[in-house]
């Protein structure tokens, strides 16, 4: 019988967070898509934690939210607990995180692919990368040195396992953790991937051969442990809040409101740590039996002992996987020591003294790439039309998954239809940052997101997020007329309310003074702007509504829109940007700063070796990132203020 | 950081040169900045009235209304410059200090000292010289950037360099536990923390008013002449220093041999910056420590650019004399015929039959002579026969830069602090000031915090 062939536009490889969002982006902008999984069961699966968001993580879900990716609605319409953090700090820091449940949540992903237009599901293994060469995958030696040089190849598609044939012209790689995965605690070994399923063991050779170098990360997951074995009377119940807000710009509170489901804290304590200083020795981290590079931020609980040793406690974040099931996430104690030592520490915490474990704890070793091997676009710099997101470029996380899988299927797709890339800078969003240090700077660990990685985080809030970026997902063509509409009048409510407060002046007068003093505020010397009364800590745009005389007709001109008085989301952004005015300006003006040298292009066709007066290390740091523009160069460490004045007179000579 | 379009400013003329001392600003706000320290003789001839190419003649005053020197500026608007920005000259009387004080004030109106061969760059990029001078602009800067940061880490005191490692320390720790809280809330807390970390910065607040001072005083690094005073022993060496000095500074004894090591200090004498180093009388000697004294003596003094040798009037010159006067033949060399106060015995003549250079009588004791012994000095510096290293100036007043500039975050986190602004905002100006911090010692940010953060806080779940 004759292998079976198909052609599509793009493929899609894993369907995990960053592959569903590529699908579904590529799908929705009209591009005929394939996309493989080793199990239908695993569509969208969270292995290992059991929630979306957090602090910047809860950015880009609203971000990938605004470029019309799927992330933020599907956890809108599975969550069973949702938090806002940092609600005593800055906006900029505000973080949203829901709890999930699992299993609906890949259900109601699944569900949406699965009825989405252009798009097909296939469950297999894919195998191999097809390119553009006689022999597919054999590229001899004088082909890799072209591979490695100017004259990209080209990826024609990909073989599966069973021997079928899938062209397409671009290929989206998000395997996560598949490719060659091996789960391991104590002794045991498992060449699985996560919960079972089966690994991918192919496709990194073929990789390999067509001359991708690979390397090896881990990460790690608690185990899972019965509810009914739990005694909660002995942890602190952890509520969510009152008020819900969505992830997507696209919900209200009121079309998602439901009743909440608590997570639990509890801590570790000296018996816990002796029982694994006691099995350290036992542990395949330190006795070598893990090789990859494990993420500092995420560490075992084994780590963190050993690491942190003065600490007398650890929290550990009981959490529900699910509303429909028993299983309970321990936050806090990932581990890969054996099942015995397992069983012994998580008894020896409160509340957990007869706990049954459902699945064990265990770290996973897989292959991934260095991202440095791509194009801001995410695509491969010496493969054309290859493309690759999520934890295969070296990230960790759902969220920063998603982000990626989003970017890449937006990309490809343009690709196809003959369009510029869309590349997000450090300005616009987190998922410029995220991008842009993964593709300039050389990660050694898994890369997280974190606030402090952003240096404009005062103007990448998760509340503006909607404006900072859905006019570039309307231009692209995944946000929809009748929601850009709905979007475009917001931001003109806001931009004509902040004007209109800017120039509203009040007077000294005994009706003003009257209202401050009820308000503990200082009274007024000279007439003000209702924009300077609004910047006082103790007041708000909410607050001066008495005062503020012609609010009403406002309200009342756009009640049809926006429900009645302004919408709190509203409310919200009069209120940021007049508040933090001062420190919003500064780092707008460094921003300006900083596109001044995004502006300056770096030709791709540039010899280091040939700038006169490149320092040797600036010469092989550039050369390996071959990067786009100045600002981009200027960002790589070991490349120097004086490599960038020299390099800038090269190019301009 | 690398910054294309700012306002910049630099001494232009070398710095050893006497008579008129130039002093160039570059940029978009090269004109507002210069207006802003400049008082006209006449009134509408401000600079910022003035049209391209012409020039007025007034004073420079600082920040309190206080005259610093009479100058002519000349402003030369965009884009018929050299750098096709708009630039104003300054030209003054020279003299270190005040080149020094009016560039200073200019910085502290918003110009950036420029970095080296920054004109000759904006100049290139600005499409004001040819392709045929790229190459040379790139040599410049390298060469210069190089010589810099030798010459930064080289000159850098140890104790300095200390210091700042400890102020960064500190703040780096605080800014990655402030982000730790905002990264992890539910393990790291914040409250209270403000108050903790508003004193920790009050007290790093003096520390780096106190390394302003010292760079003001130019001791954070041997900056200057180098000038060694040499003599035998007991002929009066450490008392000129004091008095050059106004201090008690060196031990000052009757007993021959007291100053066993060679001791260093910065003086400006008129405007001329001398890194004076006092060295153990030179003899023949048996004293083990002295010895080693005697021989750092003649170190210091081969690499001398300028020698006070300090001849004892009431004492007959020796072998001592003789010995020190062959080795100094070709130096550099003021002689000062100390100790005036008593009868003498050595005349001018007679010393320089043995060394032909300039001889001034003084007393120590008395503090008489100076002013004919720095008229002097000044005549060499302004002939150009005495010069120094101005990179070393230079990177002097980077430090001094940076250092108020960190200054200034701080007060801003403080500032925010008072006005009960959230944490996150803090960590902005903290983080600014470490990276200025850093900039002195040569360290970049790269992944510090980042790194500190997973070092010192044990995060996630």
């Amino acid at each position: 019988m004759n292998a079976i062939e198909e052609t599509y536009d793009a493929i899609v490889v894993g369907a995990g967070h960053a592959g569903c969002e590529a699908a579904l982006a590529l799908a929705r902008m009209g591009q005929e898509t394939i996309i493989f999984t080793v199990s239908m069961d695993s569509v969208a699966m969270m292995p290992c934690n059991p929630n979306v968001g957090g602090s910047s993580k809860g950015h880009l879900v609203r971000e990938i939210d605004a470029l019309g990716g799927e992330m933020g609605k599907n956890i809108d319409r599975t969550y069973i607990q949702s938090k806002m953090l940092n609600q005593s700090k800055g906006p900029a820091v505000h973080s949203l995180r829901a709890q999930a449940d699992k299993a609906e949540y890949t259900r109601r992903m699944r569900m949406t692919m699965e009825n989405t237009e252009h798009l097909t599901l296939r469950q297999a293994e894919v195998a191999e990368l097809i390119f553009d060469d006689a022999e597919n995958t054999a590229i001899d030696k004088e082909k890799i040195d072209v591979f490695q040089g100017e004259h990209p190849i080209q990826v024609k598609g990909i073989r599966t396992k069973s021997g079928a044939t899938y062209y397409a012209k671009c290929v989206v790689l998000c395997t996560g953790v598949y490719l060659n995965a091996r789960c391991i605690y104590g002794d045991v070994v498992n060449h699985t991937g996560p919960n079972g399923l089966s690994a991918a063991t192919y496709l990194s050779g073929s990789m390999e051969k067509a001359g991708i170098p690979l390397r090896r990360f881990k990460t790690g997951t608690p185990a899972r442990i019965d509810k009914r074995s739990i005694d909660f009377s002995k942890m602190e119940e952890q509520f969510g809040d009152e008020k819900i807000v969505p992830f997507s710009f696209t919900n209200t509170e009121e079309d998602i409101k439901r009743e909440q489901i608590s997570c639990w804290l509890t801590y570790t304590n000296e018996t816990t740590h002796t029982i694994i200083r006691n099995n350290i020795d036992r542990s395949p981290l330190f006795s070598g039996a893990i090789e990859g590079t494990g993420p500092r931020y995420c560490p075992s609980i084994e780590d963190k002992v050993m690491k942190f040793a003065d600490k007398d406690r650890h929290q550990v974040f009981v959490e529900p996987e699910g509303e429909f099931t028993n299983e309970m996430y321990i936050g806090g104690m990932s581990s890969s020591l054996p099942e015995d030592v397992q069983y012994a520490m998580y008894r020896s915490v409160p509340g957990l003294e007869h706990a049954k474990i459902v699945r064990n704890a265990y770290a996973i070793e897989y292959d991934c790439i260095s991202a440095l091997l791509l194009k801001p676009s995410l695509e491969f710099k010496d493969v054309d039309g290859l493309f690759s997101a999520g934890q295969m470029n070296g990230s960790s996380g759902y969220e920063e998954a998603a982000a990626q899988g989003l970017m890449a299927g937006i990309n490809a797709a343009r690709k196809l239809q003959g369009k510029e890339p869309i590349v997000l800078d450090r300005s616009q969003a987190y998922i410029g940052v995220l991008i842009d240090d993964l593709v300039t700077k050389k990660t050694k660990e898994p890369y997280r997101m974190m606030t402090s990685r952003a240096e404009y985080r005062l103007l990448l809030r998760q509340d503006n997020a909607d404006l900072r970026l859905t006019e570039i997902g309307y231009e692209i063509g995944l946000i929809p007329d009748e929601r850009y509409a709905h979007f475009t009048k917001k931001r003109e409510l806001i931009e004509e309310e902040v004007a209109r407060l800017n120039e509203t002046m009040v007077g000294a007068n005994q009706r003003i003074q009257k209202f401050l003093e009820e308000h503990d505020s200082t009274t007024l010397k000279t007439a003000a702007s209702l924009a300077d009364l609004i910047k006082r800590p103790e007041l708000s745009y909410e607050m001066i509504a008495p005062i503020d005389d012609a609010r009403s007709a406002i309200y009342e001109k756009d009640a049809k829109v926006w429900n009645g008085p302004f919408a709190p989301e509203i409310m919200e952004q009069i209120n940021i940007e007049l508040k933090y005015d001062g420190y919003i300006k500064r780092q707008r003006s460094q921003v300006e700063h900083f596109k001044k040298l995004e502006k300056k292009r770096i030709p791709a066709d540039i010899c280091y070796e040939d700038v006169h007066n490149l320092r040797k290390e600036a010469i092989q740091k550039l050369s390996e990132v071959r990067p786009k523009n100045i600002g981009q160069a200027s960002r790589i460490s070991g490349v120097s203020p004086a490599d960038i004045s020299v390099l800038m007179i090269y190019l301009k000579a | 950081m690398i910054r294309l379009t700012d306002t910049i400013a630099a001494i232009a003329t070398g710095m050893n040169q006497g008579g008129i001392g130039v002093i160039r600003v570059s940029g978009e706000k090269a004109i507002p900045i210069a207006d802003s320290i400049f008082v006209p003789k006449k009134k509408g001839r401000e600079i910022r009235t003035l049209d391209t190419y012409t020039a007025a003649y007034g004073n420079i005053v600082d920040t309190n209304g206080q005259m610093v020197d009479e100058v002519i500026v000349l402003v030369m608007k965009a884009p018929s410059t050299y750098t096709k920005e708009d630039v104003v000259e300054i030209d003054c009387h020279g003299g270190m200090q005040v080149m020094q004080h009016i560039l200073q004030l200019l910085i502290g109106q918003g110009a950036r000292l420029a970095d080296p061969g920054e004109f000759t760059k904006r100049a290139f990029l600005n499409g004001r010289i040819d392709l045929s001078q790229a190459e040379s602009v790139m040599d410049l800067i390298s060469a210069k950037s190089d010589l810099a940061a030798k010459t930064a880490l080289s000159q850098l005191k140890g104790s300095l360099r200390d210091k700042i490692d400890v102020l960064r320390k500190n703040l780096i720790h605080n800014i990655a536990y402030i982000e730790s809280a905002l990264d992890d809330p539910e393990h790291y807390d914040l409250t209270g923390f403000d108050e903790t970390l508003d004193h920790l910065l009050e007290n790093m607040e003096q520390e780096i008013e106190h390394l302003v001072r010292t760079a003001e005083d130019g001791k954070m690094m041997k900056e200057g002449i180098c000038t060694v005073i040499l003599g035998k022993p007991n002929a009066g060496k450490s008392s000129v220093l004091n008095v050059m000095t106004g201090r008690e500074r060196a031990i000052v004894t009757e007993i021959a041999g007291t100053t066993r090591d060679t001791l260093e200090e910065f003086v400006s004498i008129q405007g001329i910056p001398l890194n004076i180093i006092d060295t153990a009388g030179i003899r023949d000697t048996d004293d083990i420590v002295e010895k080693i004294g005697v021989d750092k003596s003649i170190e210091a003094m081969q690499q001398a650019d300028l020698i006070l040798y300090i001849v004892d009037s009431s004492k007959a010159l020796d072998e001592n004399d003789y010995a020190i006067m062959k080795q100094i033949a070709d130096k550099n060399v003021i002689i000062l015929r100390n100790k005036m106060d008593l009868p003498s015995v050595v005349s001018d003549e007679e010393i320089q039959s043995y060394l032909n250079k300039p001889v001034i009588a003084i007393s120590a004791k008395d503090q008489t002579g100076f002013d004919t012994f720095y008229e002097a000095l000044n005549e060499m510096f302004f002939q150009g026969r005495l010069s120094y290293n101005d990179e070393i100036y230079i990177t002097n007043m980077r430090h001094k830069e940076a250092l108020q500039e960190a200054l200034e975050s701080i007060h801003m986190v403080r500032d925010s602090i008072a006005a009960g602004m959230p944490e996150d905002f803090l960590t902005i100006d903290l983080m600014n000031a470490y990276e200025r911090l850093g900039y002195i010692i040569g360290e970049s940010v790269e992944d510090d915090l980042v790194d500190t953060i997973f070092k010192e806080f044990c995060m996630g779940k």
